[in-house]
């Protein structure tokens, strides 16, 4: 990586989006304001790259515009992303589904905030559902990337765009708050140039950008109203997916060698859990972590390989306890599993957690 | 004269457009689309932008329009193409970018993408057809739908209490700083038909030429919907929507 000092920053993580998205080559960000991630729309306002690499930055009229100009872009094989926070990402469910059905890819990014309906301002992992079950309607899946840093914010624009166009299908970025308000050193990414039409044309010969005479037209959508059809539709989408869970389950682990209790936390939620786990085991209790990097696909396999070593699994989220189900499932039974969160904008503390590990011995 | 000696190149007055494919089309006998399909496809093939052009299809009847018109097509959700567009405009600004779009899809569930992209002055061109009812789902009331009028949604006439008013969609855009060419045709007669080319030819040159954004309005017939006849169906476009959506060019900056 170049790391020449100017790239080396301290930002906030809304920030480092928006800076890896002008460094990673991307084609266009398209957005509408929403608390707590307004400073990526803003970044980029600001840093006007339409004057530097070309990328087009616009303010839509609403999250459904955001999406779908997001699906236009993205349908003729340009990188093109949006960001949101909870309420708005909702909205942009019927987009994310399309974009799922028609196969193109896309980024987005949602920095969460606590819900239902208006809910709070403050941070939240309420999301999580709607992220790994797809969200909106039918069978499909979204490749969802949960950064627990601002370094993780700036690297994971290029890696999402990179795993969107590998597989043709949407990829969220699931963040909150704490991640995109939270201001961290960080390293920015080397600066990637735009793709060239001809690249474009190369990686996307699926792309609808003008039907050149060496092909037949290239139609981008999710209708097909013969059944026999639409479900050979339906089940070549769930191979892609079998093959995205085979191939691009990604997490870290921490002192889970000798661990006699797991955690599992993701996002904000495991940088807390990591103190917490430093607490313990100056008190000597044996507690490891793993933390999901990639919520869909979900590290089931690893789980089900610590399960048979710890005692007990205790899921960390700052939710009502959405991602423990996912552990259960990997679980089967082989050790309890319990959850822990806090919801209504307030975090765990290191403490809550050291006083949950503490009911468990 | 023998038929041979008739069918020769030089005394060709007439073929298919080359863009139009050979797929049967879906619409009813009678239908406005089909007319309008094939002004789309011969214009962009006199204009030679085949493989410049990128058009977005709506949700409604012409849902299917990308298996008639021969070039790359992206299908939007109900209402989005003028999103869309604005997208694949901005992404490719020397492309020949265009919606189709029917009055629910527009005028009623993609109101505000469409007054948006307008507003902005997005390089585009949408082709909104106006047949005052929603087809594809089965007659219901559309945004258009005239005062009185039956639909399976208001079978007892559209009444203002109940229902509102129908929508002068094309004048709010001409209203827009935005749009720099915005008119509304029909393709009922032959005359008709060559004014509606020559508008439809008219926005894309204008799209293409960067003066902002084309708005085509085609005030057209349901026959199936309106249960007449596709004849009956003309002679009630003419005595009913032309007095309330008049004919002509609402807005012309390119003069």
């Amino acid at each position: 990586m170049n790391k020449n000092s100017e790239d080396i920053v301290l930002m906030k993580g809304n920030e480092a989006i928006a800076h890896a998205a002008i460094r990673c080559g991307c084609d266009g960000y398209f957005g509408y304001p929403i608390t707590p991630q307004s400073e990526i729309i803003e970044t980029l306002a600001l840093e006007k790259p339409w004057e530097t690499t070309g990328m087009v930055v616009l303010q839509a009229e609403s999250e459904l515009a955001s999406i779908n100009m997001v699906y236009g872009g993205g349908a003729t094989g340009k990188r093109v992303m949006t960001s949101s926070s909870s309420p708005g990402v909702a909205l942009m469910q019927e987009g994310i589904t399309y974009m799922a059905g028609a196969e193109i890819p896309g980024v987005i990014v949602n920095v969460q905030r606590g819900g239902p309906g208006l809910g709070t301002i403050q941070p939240s992992q309420g999301d999580y559902n709607q992220s790994t079950r797809g969200g909106g309607n039918g069978d499909y899946n979204v490749i969802v990337l949960a950064p627990a840093s601002v370094q993780e914010m700036a690297d994971f624009v290029d890696l999402a765009f990179t795993l969107s166009f590998r597989y043709r299908n949407p990829a969220i970025i699931l963040s909150d708050g704490v991640i995109g308000q939270m201001m961290e050193r960080v390293v920015l990414p080397p600066f990637k140039p735009r793709r060239t039409e001809e690249q474009i044309k190369a990686e996307c010969p699926w792309a609808a950008l003008g039907r050149t005479k060496d092909r037949p037209r290239n139609v981008l959508t999710s209708l097909e109203l013969d059944p026999g059809k639409q479900e050979e539709v339906n089940l070549r989408l769930q191979r892609k997916y079998a093959e995205i869970k085979a191939r691009e389950v990604r997490y870290e682990e921490y002192l889970t060698e000798d661990a006699e209790y797991l955690i599992v936390a993701f996002g904000s939620a495991a940088r807390i859990a990591q103190k917490s786990i430093e607490d313990c085991r100056r008190q000597g209790i044996k507690v490891g972590l793993l933390r999901p990097i990639t919520l869909w696909p979900f590290p089931t396999e690893r789980i089900k390989q610590l399960a048979e070593q710890v005692k007990h699994i205790l899921a960390v989220e700052i939710n009502a306890g959405q991602m423990v189900n996912d552990i259960r499932l990997a679980v089967e039974g082989r050790t309890p599993v319990s959850h822990y969160g806090r919801m209504g904008g307030i975090l765990p503390t290191p403490d809550d957690i050291n006083n949950q590990i503490n009911t468990l011995l | 004269m023998k038929r041979e000696d008739i069918i020769r190149p030089e005394h060709l007055v007439y073929e298919k457009p080359s863009l139009l494919n050979d797929t049967p089309m879906h619409y009813c006998p009678g239908c406005s689309h089909g007319m309008v399909h094939k002004l789309v496809a011969e214009i962009i093939e006199e204009m030679g932008m085949t493989d410049k052009t990128i058009a977005i299809s709506p949700v409604g009847c012409a849902v299917f329009a990308y298996n008639y018109i021969d070039v790359d097509w992206i299908e939007a959700a109900h209402g989005r193409a003028p999103a869309i567009a604005t997208a694949t405009k901005r992404m490719w600004p020397d492309r020949l970018v265009f919606t189709y779009q029917g009055d629910g899809d527009l005028a009623c569930i993609g109101t505000a993408e469409t007054i948006h992209a307008l507003n902005r002055g997005e390089n585009i061109t949408i082709i909104f057809i106006n047949n005052a009812i929603y087809g594809m789902t089965g007659g219901q009331m559309a945004p258009t739908t005239l005062m009185g009028m039956k639909t399976a949604t208001c079978p007892y006439g559209r009444q203002a209490d109940l229902h509102g008013f129908p929508l002068k969609f094309t004048e709010i855009a001409a209203s827009l700083e935005g749009t720099a060419y915005v008119t509304r045709q029909a393709v009922h007669t032959v005359a008709a038909i060559r004014r509606t080319k020559a508008a439809i030819r008219k926005a894309f040159e204008t799209s293409l030429q960067g003066r902002g954004s084309s708005l085509v309005e085609v005030v057209s017939t349901c026959n199936a919907g309106w249960k007449l006849s596709p004849v009956e169906a003309n002679k009630w476009m003419e005595e009913n929507m032309f007095p309330y959506y008049k004919l002509g060019d609402l807005k012309d900056n390119t003069i």
